[in-house]
């Protein structure tokens, strides 16, 4: 979800004002609270396909948001069903991916900037306790920018470890990737630096 | 123009710099060196990334150590590997961070960001992440983030390492048409071949400054 996939359309949804969404995301998870019968939960899914449709989102995209749910949302699911019921499992399934597939849609109809700039003006009253907003907007993009870049980080480690024949030892993998992601840290403090954070 | 005067540094238990002297004025500086010889320091000793342990550098009359904000705005700087540089997830928003301090209207900022993209052909990317840019890509969007704040001097570590040779080609063209000062280091020995002066590093002191082509045999040498 949150690996910076905004996809650029021109659409009502697109258009909406990121604060806007973010409280609409708030008030329709609350709401979803009180799902749990397979009818209601059916509603919801056919108005967030609606919402979709409207921001133009294909199916692959779409599901892409979804996919880590793949292996959580069945256990749930046979747990649920075992415990409550099957109308009830259905319906606490339905929300949790509803849920889901509502924030992703929102990080892919907004920019992460459009999404920082809300969740700026949004804590400014903060600003009387000595928060300063637009540093907490700051750290919310830098991490979502370091997630594909540790991601990477990680991947060159399993290579590496897979070419010395140490993918079983956890030592060979936790150790390189925790000081490169330090390394990046430094560098990344650096660049800040270089390009003028600290005005 | 940059003026070092008795640079001394000495970060944790190793000396990295001993007493270097320079008057940086020419248009394009080349500084080579080994790994480990110093020449990084060097470079993040113009724009106050690293502080002199002893002695003054002094960018415009501007003291690095007292006035480093103000210095890093004339001097821009381009990293080795452009992941650590892009701070912002995708390209468009990278360029507009570059300009944030600048409190410019959303219009203006937007346009300037878009001029910019279109200048290096990244315009088609605006709304990519960042992390899905080719390697040259990347660093072309680093030049270009550094470049929107229209610093009067460049300052490049080893900006090509990691490329190509086409993309090495493409980033050494782009630095030639530069209007700056720029003072690249590099291992590419012919990028500097055109340049007005040379700087050869070699265990935290510069062994030789001269023209391209004598500092670059001294240079050879040395490795040799």
């Amino acid at each position: 979800m949150l690996t910076g996939t905004y996809v650029d359309r021109d659409t009502p949804l697109h258009r909406a004002p990121a604060g806007l969404k973010l409280v609409v995301l708030l008030v329709l998870s609350v709401g979803l609270l009180t799902v749990r019968d397979p009818i209601t939960g059916g509603v919801a899914v056919v108005v967030v396909t609606g919402l979709y449709a409207l921001g133009r989102v294909g199916p692959r995209t779409a599901w892409a948001q979804v996919r880590p749910l793949r292996w959580f949302v069945p256990v749930v699911f046979t747990v649920q069903w075992l415990v409550l019921g099957l109308d009830a499992a259905v319906g606490l399934s339905t929300r949790i991916v509803v849920l889901v597939a509502l924030a992703g849609l929102v990080t892919l109809t907004t920019r992460t900037s459009a999404l920082m700039a809300a969740v700026e003006r949004a804590l400014t009253p903060l600003r009387l306790v000595g928060v300063d907003p637009a540093r907490i907007a700051l750290v919310l993009s830098l991490t979502v920018r370091s997630i594909p870049v540790l991601a990477a980080l990680a991947g060159r480690v399993r290579e590496a470890q897979r070419a010395r024949g140490c993918e079983r030892d956890v030592r060979a993998f936790a150790v390189p990737l925790v000081v490169g992601a330090l390394r990046q840290a430094d560098a990344l403090g650096e660049a800040l630096q270089a390009r003028g954070l600290d005005d | 123009m940059i003026v070092l005067d008795g640079v001394h540094v000495r970060l944790g238990e190793r000396d990295v710099l001993h007493g270097v002297d320079l008057t940086l004025t020419e248009r394009r500086i080349g500084v080579v060196g080994a790994n480990g010889s110093g020449k990084s320091t060097l470079a993040r000793l113009l724009n106050g990334l690293v502080l002199p342990t002893r002695g003054t550098v002094t960018v415009d009359g501007l003291d690095t150590a007292r006035q480093g904000a103000k210095v890093r705005r004339t001097v821009g700087f381009v990293f080795t590997d452009p992941d650590a540089q892009i701070v912002m997830p995708t390209v468009a928003e990278d360029l507009a961070f570059s300009l944030r301090r600048l409190r410019l209207d959303p219009a203006e900022r937007d346009r300037r960001v878009h001029a910019a993209l279109a200048a290096r052909s990244l315009a088609d990317h605006a709304d990519h992440p960042a992390h899905l840019l080719s390697g040259g890509q990347k660093q072309l969007l680093a030049l270009t983030a550094v470049l929107i704040t229209e610093p009067s001097v460049l300052v490049a570590d080893e900006p090509t390492t990691l490329l190509d040779l086409r993309n090495t080609r493409q980033v050494a063209a782009l630095l030639a048409a530069l209007p700056q000062q720029v003072v690249l280091v590099t291992h590419d020995l012919h990028l500097v071949e055109e340049f007005d002066r040379v700087l050869v590093v070699d265990q935290g002191r510069v062994v030789a400054d001269d023209a391209p082509a004598p500092a670059l045999d001294h240079y050879r040498r040395l490795m040799a």
